[in-house]
């Protein structure tokens, strides 16, 4: 009998393995690291050639004077002119330390927000579809009423960034909470996790995805929020990129104007591209890409 | 453990079910999935649980697992045990690769790390699964998913082994290598085994006890041994003999429903 098992296993051992090749045989592409980075690029410079060409194309027709649309080619010096004295880096600089004080006061509020009520039916009933009204009242709407409680000051803009992001945030959060498949909670209940422990190995990596989402549709709207802030409340003592683009309109001083609109997109696409980063990292490790991604 | 989980008298039983009994929904919506179940597992026993539709076989599973609690009686486990659970889906965690999803039960337990890697590696091993603990769940097969989370499983180092149609999802052929592995680690190991399935023939080819629930609500109506040597074959004539007498109980009981 034991000469039998023995005999068994080693048969089962070269099955398994046997098998285990076929079922995972050509599952593995590479593609070299240039190569993926040139299919991701060419279309976007393309892209970026056909704008910047009917952008010229329309001043080239007169279709407005040269003094409130200027061509690419003046635009581009102004810009290099920009970069080379102090203005543009100190706008820079107070526009994305605002940015960053409100996403983060954003990013806070909403994950505990949102965790609270993933968590508390009561506290679901009582706030869940505020959060979601929050969500879809444009943040302009938010400036008169910034204006009279804070004046024309950091605290108004700050206030208007944190009622953008953060109702996104939280909703990100309980969307993730709420999709945790029910599988994966059994069996990290079963393998021991408890309380904490729940959230720590299953909750909250099973809803990073969501997470993730939310804090990318956060940031979107706390930009805007901060670009529509800047843009109203000027006169405070410090530039910014949005009172940039006000003086540039007041001064007509198209250049300036559009050369700090490239500022501002550009800066958008990067941390877009942060996050989108971030997403397809998660995709990668969960598989998600897999097989569609080819 | 639940209030009504208790350590049984007897040091022969792995496992003890009395008069469990399962009620969902309230009032006149209430339905009665288990009713009045006693079973016992004696340690190293293979019991399968062979039903069809709505005998509440994840119910009772469930209950067992300490996942939810019954609505009357008792379950017993030999020194108060944590079942280890298997389902349908391998249920692996997909943000972590092999070796940390096989690595969980053992963090949860606060094992020092010298002493988990070691324990993933044996456990790996053990599946025949040594060289894929870097690989994330999703670039495994089917077959090779439902091993890992049986080395998850066995790293909860318990006793009793809790299978709900764990090889319902494979192929036969890859169903038939796993019928081999299970039966090896449950003898290496001693585990006492209570396996939910459909499949009749997986249940002749595995248990040494056969149990028939009927549906709705759930009740023991027949019960056999199965005293086939080991190793077995699932397509040996003795086999098919078992899965035959049982799939007529079955089949009586399923008629019983449409009537």
């Amino acid at each position: 009998m034991a000469s039998d098992i023995l005999t068994s296993s080693a048969r089962t051992d070269a099955q398994i393995s046997g098998l285990d090749a076929l079922e995972i045989a050509g599952r593995d592409k590479e593609v070299s690291r240039g190569a993926r980075i040139w299919a991701a690029t060419w279309p976007k410079l393309a892209a970026l050639t056909i704008a910047i060409l009917a952008w010229q194309l329309v001043v080239w027709s007169d279709w407005k004077p040269p003094y409130s649309l200027p061509g690419p080619l003046v635009v581009g010096r102004e810009l290099v002119a920009q970069a080379q004295g102090p203005q543009l880096w100190e706008g820079l600089l107070t526009t994305l330390r605002r940015a960053a004080v409100g996403y983060v006061f954003s990013v806070t509020v909403g994950l505990l927000l949102g965790l609270a009520v993933a968590r508390s039916t009561a506290l679901r009933a009582a706030i869940g579809s505020m959060i979601t009204a929050l969500q879809t009242m444009p943040s302009i709407a938010w400036f008169p009423l910034a204006i009279l409680l804070f004046e024309l000051s950091e605290k108004a803009i700050f206030f208007v960034v944190v009622l953008g992001a953060a109702p996104s945030i939280a909703n990100g959060v309980i969307s993730g909470v709420d999709y945790v498949p029910p599988l994966l909670l059994r069996a990290g209940r079963n393998l021991g996790a408890r309380g904490l422990d729940l959230y720590r190995y299953v909750i909250a990596p099973a809803a990073l995805p969501a997470i993730v989402a939310g804090l990318k549709q956060g940031w979107a709207f706390s930009w805007r929020s901060l670009m529509a802030g800047e843009l109203i409340v000027v006169g405070i003592s410090q530039t910014s990129l949005g009172a940039q683009l006000t003086y540039s309109r007041e001064l007509s001083d198209s250049p300036w104007l559009l050369s700090t609109m490239i500022v501002i997109l550009v800066l958008g696409l990067v941390v877009d591209a942060a996050f989108g980063a971030a997403d397809t990292a998660i995709r990668c490790r969960w598989g998600v890409l897999d097989q569609a991604g080819q | 453990m639940t209030s009504t989980t208790t350590t049984p008298q007897s040091a022969t039983t792995a496992v003890a079910l009395s008069g469990v009994t399962k009620v969902y929904g309230r009032g006149a919506n209430a339905v009665l999935a288990l009713d009045g179940m006693s079973l016992n597992v004696a340690p190293g026993e293979f019991v399968c649980l062979v039903g069809a539709s709505g005998c509440g076989k994840s119910t009772l599973l469930n209950l067992v697992a300490g996942l939810d609690r019954p609505s009357g009686g008792q379950i017993g486990l030999a020194g108060g045990a944590n079942p280890g659970l298997m389902f349908q889906e391998p249920a692996l965690f997909p943000w972590l690769t092999v070796e940390a999803n096989v690595e969980v039960p053992l963090k949860l337990r606060g094992l020092p790390r010298a002493e988990r890697r070691e324990r993933v590696a044996e456990l790996l091993r053990t599946v025949h699964l040594g060289d894929f603990g870097r690989k994330r769940p999703h670039e495994l097969s089917g077959g090779m998913r439902q091993r890992v989370a049986l080395a998850r499983t066995l790293a909860l180092d318990t006793p009793v082994l809790l299978m709900d149609e764990p090889f319902g999802a494979l192929d036969a052929m890859t169903r038939d290598i796993l019928h081999d592995e299970l039966e090896r680690i449950w003898s290496e190991r001693k585990l006492s085994v209570l396996f939910v399935t459909h499949n009749v023939r997986e249940a002749a080819r595995l248990a040494d006890r056969i149990i028939l629930l009927s549906s709705r609500p759930g009740r023991i109506i027949y019960s056999a041994e199965v005293d086939i040597p080991r190793p077995r074959r699932i397509d040996s004539p003795e086999v098919a003999a078992i899965a035959a007498e049982v799939t007529e109980r079955l089949r009586t009981e399923v008629g019983r429903h449409g009537q």
